[in-house]
């Protein structure tokens, strides 16, 4: 290493550079809607921590192709591309100005994750692309005023929350609830919103309210005080392996609450068969689609035709993941957006469409649950229904309920 | 063929091409400015954000071979000094209403007064045990940027949204070039500035030590000091590019400096080519461009190949270029310069 050296190497290797930059050179502009298609844009995480759901871009492109199979939307066929991001936020900004700068996509549908979406909020909304159908349980999604090109499609969390406040309301003789909490602005905002559900009640109700940090090693304590509170209601918004510790701890320990448990962590297989499935029986929770797995939709038409698809366009893809149901109910949301808007497919018209859905039904949605949006209103789904865990499965009780 | 640095140096510079390399690289040199200035008006914006983002990763990775390139010591852990670059300008620029610009310097010294700190305990660390000391900075950075108290500055798991700078109006660019000339200088200058580092006497003090600190400290050089240091100024580098990042992707979460942004840093380095300052430029565009390439190459056969991909691509240049690809430009240059020297 000498004086020369950086002399000597810098350049050489600045021009060796440019070969590189040359292959980043723009490609030929592509219109995103032309007389027989339209582009559409999508962002999963097919690797890294997230990969787990990666499947629902690839289920997502599956249901496309049966759609063109059919003869496309409107005589126009889609084109799906979609790309990786590894649940990285700064990633996701490259992707997404990828499928828009270069790509030219008409829109951007079914990205996944909160911090993924929040990094690319501001550019959708100053460029002007339709960012439908963000899957996120998050209400920012939902700002028509204030970001009018985003939406979000599944139930949020402040829907969720509603639900069981309204049933524990109606059919709960005093009840006294014990609330346990992720110390982060997951778990806050979810029991910011259950509060303002009970409504001016709240303060009586909530007997105890315990929070955990994500770092905690275990969250017995906080069980054992939330027993020791004589609640008989019990709200967990515990994840993974901390909703697994609640489930088994209350059960040990003899408490016997009204159990209601977050949607995201109500997965048997990942949650509930580790804590004990005799521990787990009785947990309430709330859902929207049907679960593949579930008997009782063994003849329905919907679970047939999903089967059949799953059968032709996605051999490969696993029947008993409920995401792949959640993949096709998205699809067809779509699909409907753009029948709708007809052959203006300005991304003005594809927004306005999307921002006027009537009791719209869609395959894999429980009976009952339909999507509605207006102007003012970008939460597409708002219905849940509640369902109890017998031990086996999760089974349905009482209406749906809406919070339109 | 004789190539220690005497053979080089007595003999005149040796030719290529009839041209000898000195005029060649002063040719050279104007040329790759010239191509770095005009670079964005040959592209559209998205390809110039790439290119800022790589130029981003050039200057991290520049900070991680001065400490593992030039000093001989490890580190798994740099994506948490870009974090704490990253998380200075965010918070600076969102809670304070700093200008942008200004926040680079402040998330240099905070991120130099960590390195330095970290550098401490580092010394009682050699290779691997260090190595592993600084992963375990790597995998708590996240979870640390989660944690409750801090949640107000650091916007928890939901991150923070970092206002994205404008030109000027009196440029007349485009909002991408502008981030690009100004990314583009700061890499330039730290670039200068770390090649005389590493040519001067606390850069062979560096050397020194990493080839052999027990001669080295018997020569008189402070080695706890320089090593010291070393991690500092090695921080302080990732920490402005974490900063520089922060305001050109436009946001900042727990989730954009996972442990897999340190592994990438320390790919950088390596296919660069450990201790040569501008094969930080090659590990930069090798970062962002081949997991891309990858991604379209896989995305033929199955999505979640890409990754396979990747690695195959990195085992070939580790396999076929050992010195990074900044010494095989370097060998392709002495090796078409040196049979004109030899007849000379």
């Amino acid at each position: 290493m000498k004086r020369s050296s950086f002399a000597f190497r810098c350049p050489l290797s600045l021009v060796a550079g440019l070969g590189m930059v040359a292959l980043a050179s723009p490609l030929a502009a592509q219109e995103g809607v032309t007389e027989t298609s339209i582009k559409i844009g999508n962002i999963v995480p097919y690797s890294g921590s997230a990969s787990a759901y990666g499947n629902i871009g690839e289920a997502g492109a599956a249901c496309f192709e049966m759609i063109n199979d059919k003869g496309g939307i409107n005589g126009r066929t889609v084109e799906f591309v979609t790309l990786d991001d590894s649940y990285s936020p700064p990633k996701t900004v490259e992707q997404t100005r990828k499928l828009v700068e270069r790509e030219r996509v008409a829109l951007l549908f079914n990205i996944l994750g909160t911090p993924t979406n929040s990094a690319i909020h501001e550019y959708v909304n100053q460029r002007g692309v339709p960012h439908l159908f963000v899957i996120s349980g998050h209400q920012k999604w939902g700002q028509p005023d204030k970001y009018p090109w985003s939406m979000g499609w599944q139930p949020t969390n402040a829907a969720e929350a509603g639900v069981y406040a309204a049933y524990i309301k109606s059919n709960v003789d005093n009840p006294k609830i014990g609330v346990l909490y992720q110390n982060d602005d997951y778990g806050k905002e979810w029991y910011d919103e259950f509060r303002k559900g009970l409504g001016d009640a709240a303060d009586d109700m909530i007997v105890a309210a315990e929070p955990y940090e994500s770092a905690d090693p275990s969250i017995d304590s906080q069980v054992v005080k939330l027993a020791s509170s004589d609640a008989n209601v019990f709200l967990n918004i515990s994840l993974s392996k901390f909703a697994t510790q609640s489930i088994r701890k209350a059960d040990e320990i003899g408490w016997k609450p009204l159990h209601f448990l977050n949607s995201v962590s109500a997965s048997v297989g990942s949650i509930l068969e580790p804590a004990g499935l005799d521990k787990s029986e009785g947990i309430i929770t709330a859902v929207y689609l049907k679960d593949p797995t579930d008997p009782q939709f063994a003849d329905d038409a919907d679970r047939k035709e999903w089967d059949a698809w799953m059968d032709k366009y996605y051999p490969e893809g696993d029947k008993t993941n409920v995401f792949n149901g959640y993949a096709y109910a998205a699809c067809h949301t779509l699909a409907h957006v753009l029948e709708q808007a007809g052959d203006d497919l300005s991304r003005e018209s594809i927004m306005r469409s999307a921002a006027n859905i009537e009791d719209l039904e869609v395959p894999m949605l429980l009976p009952g649950v339909k999507i509605n949006t207006a102007p003012d209103d970008f939460y597409p789904i708002e219905s849940m229904q509640l369902v109890r865990f017998n031990g086996q499965t999760f089974e349905r009780f009482g209406e749906v309920v809406s919070l339109d | 063929m004789p190539q220690s640095d005497l053979a080089r140096r007595s003999p005149p510079d040796p030719k290529l091409f009839g041209l000898r390399l000195s005029r060649w690289n002063r040719t050279m040199l104007a040329l790759g400015l010239l191509a770095i200035v005009a670079a964005p008006h040959l592209m559209e914006d998205f390809s110039v954000f790439q290119l800022t983002k790589a130029a981003i990763y050039a200057i991290a990775i520049l900070g991680l071979n001065l400490l593992t390139g030039f000093n001989g010591q490890f580190s798994l852990g740099h994506g948490a000094f870009y974090a704490v670059g990253a998380y200075t300008s965010a918070i600076l620029m969102t809670s304070f209403g700093m200008h942008y610009a200004l926040t680079i310097p402040v998330a240099a010294l905070v991120a130099f007064v960590i390195g330095f700190g970290f550098g401490f305990p580092a010394l009682r660390l050699e290779g691997l045990y260090l190595a592993l000391a600084t992963f375990a900075l790597a995998v708590a950075a996240p979870q640390l940027l989660k944690f409750s108290a801090l949640e107000d500055f650091t916007g928890g798991v939901q991150g923070i949204v970092v206002p994205r700078p404008q030109a000027p109006a009196w440029t007349g660019l485009s909002d991408d070039a502008w981030l690009y000339y100004f990314t583009v200088a700061w890499m330039l200058a730290l670039f200068v500035l770390a090649a005389n580092l590493v040519n001067a006497r606390p850069g062979r003090a560096m050397k020194a030590i990493r080839d052999n600190p027990i001669a080295a400290s018997a020569m008189g050089i402070n080695t706890p000091l320089y090593k010291t240091l070393t991690f500092g100024v090695s921080a302080a580098y990732t920490g402005v590019a974490g900063a520089i990042s922060a305001f050109v992707v436009g946001f900042v979460a727990p989730d954009s400096f996972t442990f897999f942004l340190s592994v990438a840093l320390l790919v950088g380095v390596v296919v660069g080519g450990i201790g040569s300052v501008t094969g930080a430029i090659f590990g930069g565009l090798f970062v962002l461009y081949v997991p891309n390439f990858a991604e379209e190459f896989a995305g033929v056969f199955s999505k979640g190949l890409s990754w396979a991909a990747y690695g195959t691509i990195l085992i070939a240049i580790v396999y076929l270029m050992p010195s990074g690809l900044a010494g095989l430009v370097r060998w392709l240059v002495m090796r078409a310069a040196q049979p004109r020297q030899t007849g000379d």
